[in-house]
């Protein structure tokens, strides 16, 4: 049996034994995992999920692993928060964050495709594993590796954020800092990874890894009563996230879980890399690969290897791609904060002022059940709100001093 | 006109090994057929069944993507250079 046909080339169909293998030989198309729908169909239920366990494994029956999970147990299943402030605030009556500031273990949507990455690692007999990362996912990596006993090499760009930097080497692993851009780790990575037998997770066993993203769909789906919403606002980097995210409500609508899928999937970027908002804009369907030059560093991809299918998806649904700049991006961030007492990493304010922007332009209305994916914490990308906050009160240890620096009255 | 054009390796299967070959083309849907001509299978690989050249394979004129020229009318001059890359990289595993 086996829910997995295979892979299959996304642009020629040309199928391919489920192997670490993500380029098709004939025609370079990316290849995806092919399943059995049927079969799938068949066994699940939302009986079955609600009896799984409170993690993104609850839908291990539309994921891409053979046997049961082995690496990531505790990732996913973030909670989903009616945003009555921050609705009220941008005039939506029916806004839910999908808040992956607090997945597990290292506070970023990246914990989902790690934790299906590595279990498939380990699937396939790989002792090293590896990434090429603007930061979140070299942190799942080296955690995930960490505890799971895998060899790790992480590859980033060298003027990562502190803590994003930090982040990988608490876990202890070999981290590889390349002076570039992620572009520029990205092609290293994908010529060291035809050197040795190394489990790449978003190179060799991206086929895979990037399923794992369809786990936001799926909870957001469940989480909002078994139904897909009407507006979904998504962060764009590889553009991967958003495609999977609108492949997982299709999937759910295909197997039986949920029906009516009409959702529109919007896409954010910042204005400083913004090859995806740009050709949406110019109406090209085809990328043109830019420079980044952004605070939102998890986003600064300038040759995004999803862009075109993120675009067609966009498109597709009747969504919108827009952009902001590092201003609005610090404001959304500020404003999400004090709203709903969520502290994002810079693409939360990617897609918060995006969404900001969607609802003045008229695309997203009062009445739409929305939905912003925040995909990362605050405390990782700090330096981007350095400066612009205020500052703590200090005094001396005394009431009398401090009603006069107040100037409260006694009761 | 007599052009250069570099041939990835997972193309060279095609080309007797040779990285780098000369051709000769008035644009690059010339060059293709003209590729095409001496290396039989290769077009298939570069160009999809409409004759357009596939999502996942660039061309560069001179480092200038076609896809911002003008696609497979872009011409060429004698002493261009030419590139064949896939989008995608991909390993030997």
């Amino acid at each position: 049996m086996g829910k997995m046909k295979g892979l299959k080339c996304r642009e020629c169909g040309k199928a391919y034994p489920a192997e670490p293998l993500h380029v098709c030989e004939f025609c370079f198309g990316p290849l995806e995992v092919d399943y059995d729908y049927e079969a799938i169909a068949a066994t699940i239920s939302r009986d079955r999920i609600v009896a799984g366990p409170k993690s993104l494994w609850r839908y291990i029956d539309l994921l891409p692993v053979e046997k049961e999970a082995t690496v990531g147990l505790h990732g996913g299943f973030t909670p989903m928060i009616r945003a009555t402030r921050l609705g009220q605030t941008l005039g939506l009556d029916a806004l839910y964050l999908k808040n992956d500031t607090v997945n597990h273990p290292t506070l970023s949507f990246k914990d989902r495709v790690v934790a299906v990455a590595l279990t498939r690692a380990r699937e396939f007999g790989f002792d090293t594993v590896a990434c090429a990362s603007t930061g979140n996912l070299a942190n799942s990596v080296s955690a995930h590796a960490a505890q799971a006993g895998f060899k790790c090499f992480v590859f980033i760009p060298s003027d990562l954020e502190s803590a994003k930097v930090l982040g990988n080497l608490i876990y202890h692993p070999t981290v590889v800092a390349v002076e570039g851009t992620y572009d520029d780790v990205n092609r290293l990575c994908s010529e060291i990874s035809g050197e040795y037998r190394w489990a790449f997770v978003n190179i060799n066993i991206r086929p895979y890894y990037a399923e794992g993203s369809k786990t936001l769909a799926y909870e957001t789906a469940e989480q909002l009563g078994w139904r897909a919403p009407d507006q979904v606002v998504v962060p764009i980097a590889s553009g991967s996230l958003l495609t999977k995210i609108w492949k997982g409500l299709k999937e759910f609508e295909r197997v039986g879980l949920i029906t009516g899928v009409k959702t529109k999937v919007n896409g954010a970027q910042a204005a400083g890399c913004s090859p995806v908002a740009t050709a949406f804009a110019e109406g090209r369907d085809f990328i043109k690969p830019v420079k980044p030059k952004t605070l939102a560093k998890s986003l600064a991809i300038g040759n995004p290897a999803d862009g075109f299918y993120a675009l067609k998806t966009a498109r597709e649904t009747g969504g919108v791609i827009e952009m902001v700049t590092d201003d609005e991006i610090v404001a959304g961030i500020h404003l999400l904060a004090q709203t709903e007492g969520v502290f994002a990493e810079t693409a939360g304010g990617v897609t918060i002022a995006v969404l900001k922007k969607l609802v003045a332009q008229g695309a997203i209305a009062r009445r739409d059940l929305t939905v912003a994916y925040i995909t990362g914490h605050g405390l990782k990308t700090q330096e981007a709100v350095a400066g612009t906050l205020g500052e703590a009160v200090y005094i001396e240890p005394s009431l009398e001093k401090f009603q006069r620096r107040f100037r409260l009255k006694e009761t | 006109m007599a052009v250069i054009v570099r041939i990835p390796s997972p193309l060279r299967k095609l080309t007797g090994g040779l990285g780098e070959v000369e051709a000769k083309a008035e644009s690059i849907g010339g060059l293709i057929d003209a590729l095409e001509a001496s290396y039989p299978g290769i077009k298939e690989r570069v160009c999809d069944e409409t004759g357009a050249v596939r999502r996942f394979v660039n061309i560069y004129v001179n480092e200038e993507d076609i896809r911002f020229l003008t696609h497979q009318d872009t011409p060429l001059k004698d002493g261009d250079h030419v590139s064949i890359v896939p989008a995608i990289a991909g390993g030997r595993r």
